[in-house]
């Protein structure tokens, strides 16, 4: 949907913008992740025996978040699978956080991978591709 | 940040590392196509959101009557083992979307950055910013037409890169040509760490 734009010119809406959408009324106006640092690559990880009944102001997409991250995977990807923008997968799963229904692990920064076992393994495996 | 540092592994999972590498270029330069060629899955897209209430203050109020756009990001994944999976990220192409670079940027291994000699100047911007943020990057001279219009030193001169900084010429729709880029790449990444650059 575009909105009518006339008189309110913004800056990035033009043709190589996206539609214009409300993303964060799904997180009830919030834009940010009660807790910091969902790496796009960071694996989420489901609790293995999650109590979701015990939050019924969850939505359909926290417990589908929950769903999807029972064998761990990265923000990214829950994000592809959910067709949601990142921002807001993020200030879910920072819901989902907080309430102990996942756990996350960050993503080593690569600059300080300890070393040079996970090149060679990087290396070994494109020559396999 | 450390309060989400859990340690998944000590609820009993194991869970892969995952490297981002960064496939940039100008427009049309065969980003996605190069995604597309290297990655196990079908290329999958996120959107991430541009707003005008900065995603990095704490106040939301009024956020909804802001107006908010999305940009879309081209990825996909190899996986290497058990433990390790690489994430191949397009980079928006438009120039003022490149604050989602420094997200994509942070942490990574490095990036391919692919020039397309008949529009050169397009991968100018990319070069700059990953020389300036000290990301290992190599240069992919891709051949839309199966020949090569200039030599690899002319094109090294064009762009003016550091003698140190890998090019390659590629085909991005070419699985093989474009897994050549990424291996010179982890070479390059070994070498500048001083590291001995593992043998086939």
């Amino acid at each position: 949907m575009r909105t009518d734009l006339s008189g309110h010119r913004h800056e990035w809406l033009d043709d190589d913008a996206g539609p214009v959408v409300r993303p964060y009324t799904l997180t009830g106006g919030r834009v940010r992740s009660c807790a910091d640092g969902f790496d796009l690559v960071a694996y989420v990880l489901a609790n293995p025996n999650p109590d979701l009944g015990a939050y019924p102001e969850l939505h359909p997409e926290h417990r589908l978040l929950v769903e999807l991250a029972g064998r761990g995977t990265p923000v990214v990807e829950l994000a592809a699978d959910l067709d949601l923008a990142v921002g807001v997968v993020r200030v879910l799963l920072g819901d989902l956080l907080s309430r102990g229904l996942v756990a996350v692990q960050q993503p080593p920064r690569a600059t300080y991978l300890p070393d040079n076992d996970i090149l060679k393994a990087v290396m070994d495996g494109l020559r396999a591709l | 940040m450390d309060s989400v540092r859990y340690d998944a592994e000590r609820r009993g999972h194991r869970v892969p590392i995952a490297l981002k590498i960064l496939i940039a270029g100008g427009f049309g330069a065969g980003k996605t196509t190069l995604v597309s060629a290297l990655s196990e899955v079908r290329p999958l897209q996120t959107e991430e959101i541009l707003t005008g209430a900065g995603i990095d203050t704490d106040d939301i109020s009024g956020v909804e009557t802001k107006s908010t756009t999305t940009v879309a990001m081209d990825f996909g994944r190899i996986t290497i083992n058990d433990d390790l999976q690489l994430y191949l990220f397009g980079t928006p192409g438009q120039d003022r979307f490149w604050f989602l670079w420094d997200e994509l940027a942070f942490g990574a291994l490095g990036a391919v950055v692919l020039a397309d000699t008949r529009r050169l100047a397009d991968c100018f911007p990319s070069i700059d910013y990953f020389e300036q943020r000290g990301v290992p990057f190599v240069v992919g001279v891709n051949c839309f037409d199966g020949s090569q219009r200039f030599s690899l030193e002319a094109v090294r001169r064009a762009l003016d890169l550091d003698h140190d900084v890998p090019m390659v010429l590629c085909d991005a729709r070419d699985r093989q040509s474009g897994k050549s880029v990424l291996i010179s790449l982890v070479e390059h990444v070994a070498r500048q760490r001083g590291e001995p650059v593992p043998a086939a």
